[in-house]
């Protein structure tokens, strides 16, 4: 077959940081609406998220050191679950510390771009400074992000979307400066510099919360459907299932290459263990982190009529918020939220998820809440060790199926070579050299 | 084109009623086409030899009954109230992205009635409310020529930094009584009165359909600020103007109502007692009295 190009090829795991705030106080919940969109700015300390910042990037390099597959971020705005309002600043951080895995930008809103080009370009840079190591994710964005804290028409977003994609997808493919002449973007001379390294383009890479447009979109394009929940992955079935209708009925064929999807992990010794370790940080995730006015999370218009039709709910809606907020550890890790345990438990919960839901790529939330770094890195590790690789070869009859996944260059710059080769430079005299 | 149709219920309102009254079946309920080919629903009452006039209702859409309509045409005018696209059965909002194409489709509407100077008729007469006094005043800025007189019920589309407007897409639905009328039990009642029965999945499927319609086309104007420059354009307002406003307006307080006496400064203001921002809904009568003094002078 066209895509066995590349024998080995399994189920790809990429370590995903969402970059939530840690001091979200007790009573976060009782004194204010929402930790999105009007979050008080008090509670934003800067000298904490220098340390914060840093330890959430240290985490991801030290993912690709453990060998996972991908290390992901991605765009929320004035959000206390997420301070990354642009992934791509971090991204090109990772772009510079790592060497191996794929840096997984999931993704810029495109919509909240103007002009939208600026993806092109921004995204062409981490393809080139990573040696050809983007995943390209074009959210069309939560109605927090994209309607409330950066003001884009509800009924609009869909259409405006739509056009940034088109104009960025000729920006990289086209050879010669071209006219757009669009309903949201007119641009005279559009012309790329610099171009992706991948061709024709980077994998993308389309996270969708519940919008039945976005299989289709997907599909029309060949691009990976990453449904991004915190329903973990027993609600995420009825989704991932109607996905699948869809690929059958569009006629193509049923790669779990073509999924992915975001699941909370937390790894220790035993089941009780994992209880003990990680029980209070993911459940200051769910009940403080996710606590989200229901007014913003689903203005009139942003919703297509067919969506509300299809009766497919968003995760953020007001009512999953409120199951969100009374969570016990019991129901996450029951319900599926949470696949957590010692790594025979995780495992065998794992290789459920993957063969039910048909999953080629797993984004693992493996930082959850205000969990410490150290707890962080030991339930990593051990997933890295122990769990993972049980997990690989989920789907042999797609072995070699790399049509979403990275296509690196081999002789890369890996920064840290030619960083001491440049201290080393011989034509430098030799007091300047190091 | 016209084509007559039965009587019909209006579209519903934030809450997602249809709420159906006696007095709406005092309407016929029309469909004109426009030239741009946009099916609308058009409600009309009073007598066929009344001087026309049109009214432009708001963001929350007909509440059924139209009460003040009803007590306008009693006056002897000839009431037409079109129905915006996205309110109305017909998917033509998906040819309005901005306040340009509602104002043009506005006056696409009233040419395709037969009535104003495109037709070789007198300049027709607009009321307008919430935002469709928004809507109105932009038609009148850009065609002063083209409207007689201009009645404005609570306009929105001015901004003013120091009274920023309550968000109405943040809003829960059982927020907008309290909001949008100084009686919250008669507003929570007009809102809701004919009901959605929210422990029926299919009607609160049609709800949530048909509020994504209303707001999320209103919201091509109203989103994220109600603010689309019109004030750049009021000085070409020279008609006779009045300015009608609920004296507990709580979405546009009494600041909003000196900003649009500053800018269209030869305007006629009045103040209705004990009504908040849906005046015409809860003191029907007395709007329908000060509209009729001012459109029949």
């Amino acid at each position: 077959m066209a895509f066995r190009t590349n024998v080995g090829v399994a189920v790809k795991f990429t370590w995903f940081n969402l970059m939530p705030w840690p001091d979200l106080p007790d009573d976060f919940r009782e004194k204010n609406r929402s930790v999105w969109v009007d979050i008080p700015s008090q509670l934003f300390d800067p000298v904490t998220a220098n340390r914060v910042y840093n330890e959430y990037m240290d985490q991801l390099e030290y993912a690709e050191e453990l060998g996972f597959d991908g290390i992901g971020c991605n765009e929320h705005h004035q959000n206390g679950y997420g301070i990354m309002p642009s992934p791509n600043v971090i991204a090109a951080g990772l772009a510079r510390r790592t060497s191996k895995a794929a840096i997984c930008v999931i993704g810029n809103s495109i919509a909240l771009y103007n002009p939208p080009i600026r993806v092109a370009e921004e995204f062409a840079m981490l393809d080139c400074i990573s040696g050809g190591r983007l995943v390209a994710g074009f959210p069309v964005g939560t109605p927090m992000d994209t309607n409330f804290c950066y003001g884009q028409i509800p009924a609009l977003t869909r259409d405006k979307y739509y056009e940034g994609h088109e104009l960025i997808m000729r920006a990289w493919a086209e050879d010669e400066p071209f006219a757009f002449d669009g309903k949201y973007n007119q641009l005279r001379y559009v012309n790329c510099w610099p171009k992706p390294i991948q061709q024709p383009h980077p994998p993308v890479y389309i996270p969708g919360g519940g919008s039945i447009e976005t299989w289709d979109f997907c599909l029309d394009h060949d691009y990976n459907y990453s449904y991004l929940s915190f329903g973990g992955y027993l609600a995420g079935k009825k989704l991932l299932d109607g996905y699948w209708d869809q690929v059958a009925a569009r006629d193509k064929d049923d790669s779990p290459y073509r999924a992915a999807f975001a699941q909370i992990i937390a790894v220790a010794d035993s089941d009780a263990e994992a209880e003990a370790l990680y029980a209070e940080h993911i459940l200051y995730f769910f009940n403080r982190c996710l606590h989200v006015y229901p007014g913003f999370s689903d203005p009139p218009g942003y919703r297509t009529i067919s969506t509300i039709k299809a009766g497919v709910l968003d995760q953020l809606r007001a009512e999953n918020m409120r199951v969100f907020s009374n969570l016990t550890w019991k129901d996450l890790v029951d319900g599926g939220y949470v696949i957590a345990g010692s790594p025979d438990t995780v495992i065998d919960r794992m290789k459920e998820m993957i063969t039910t839901l048909r999953l080629g790529h797993v984004f693992c939330l493996m930082h959850n809440g205000n969990q410490p770094d150290w707890k962080t890195r030991y339930s990593t590790k051990l997933f890295a060790e122990k769990v993972m690789p049980q997990l690989r070869n989920m789907w042999p009859e797609y072995d070699g199926d790399d049509r979403w996944w990275i296509h690196p260059l081999e002789d890369r710059v890996r920064a840290d070579e030619t960083m001491a080769a440049a201290r080393r430079h011989p034509q430098l005299p030799t007091e300047a050299a190091e | 084109m016209m084509t007559g149709s039965p009587n019909g219920s209006p579209n519903g309102s934030p809450n997602g009623s249809t709420n159906g009254s006696t007095a709406t079946s005092s309407f016929e309920r029309i469909i004109v086409t426009t030239r741009r080919g946009i099916d609308s629903e058009v409600l009309v009452t009073g007598p066929s030899d009344g001087t026309p006039v049109v009214s432009l209702h708001g963001f929350t859409g007909h509440l059924g009954g139209e009460v003040m309509l009803v007590a306008l045409a009693e006056q002897g005018l000839r009431v037409h109230a079109p129905v915006w696209p996205g309110y109305s059965d017909s998917v033509g909002e998906t040819a309005i992205d901005d306040m340009l194409d509602f104002a043009l489709h506005g006056g696409d509407v009233i040419a395709a009635l037969g009535l104003g100077p495109s037709n070789g008729l007198a300049p027709v007469d607009l009321i307008g409310h919430s935002m469709g006094a928004m809507i109105a005043a932009e038609m009148v800025a850009l065609a002063p020529y083209g409207y007689g007189k201009l009645a404005l019920i609570s306009p929105l589309g001015l901004w003013l930094n120091d009274h920023p407007i309550t968000d109405i897409y943040t809003q829960l639905p059982f927020e907008f009584p309290g909001l949008l009328f100084h009686d919250v039990a008669v507003g929570t009642e007009l809102l809701a009165g004919g009901g959605v029965d929210f422990n029926d999945p299919q009607a609160i499927q049609r709800f949530l359909i048909g509020n994504s319609r209303r707001l999320g086309t209103a919201g091509k104007i109203l989103f994220p600020i109600p603010n689309r420059r019109l004030s750049k354009r009021l000085y070409r307002i020279t008609n006779p103007t009045l300015l009608l406003w609920g004296d507990d307006d709580r979405l546009l307080p009494r600041p909003y109502a000196d900003a649009w006496s500053t800018a269209l400064a030869h305007a006629e203001r009045q103040t209705i007692e004990a009504a908040g921002h849906m005046a015409p809904y809860e003191q029907p009568a007395s709007v329908a009295a000060a509209l009729a003094t001012f459109l029949t002078a």
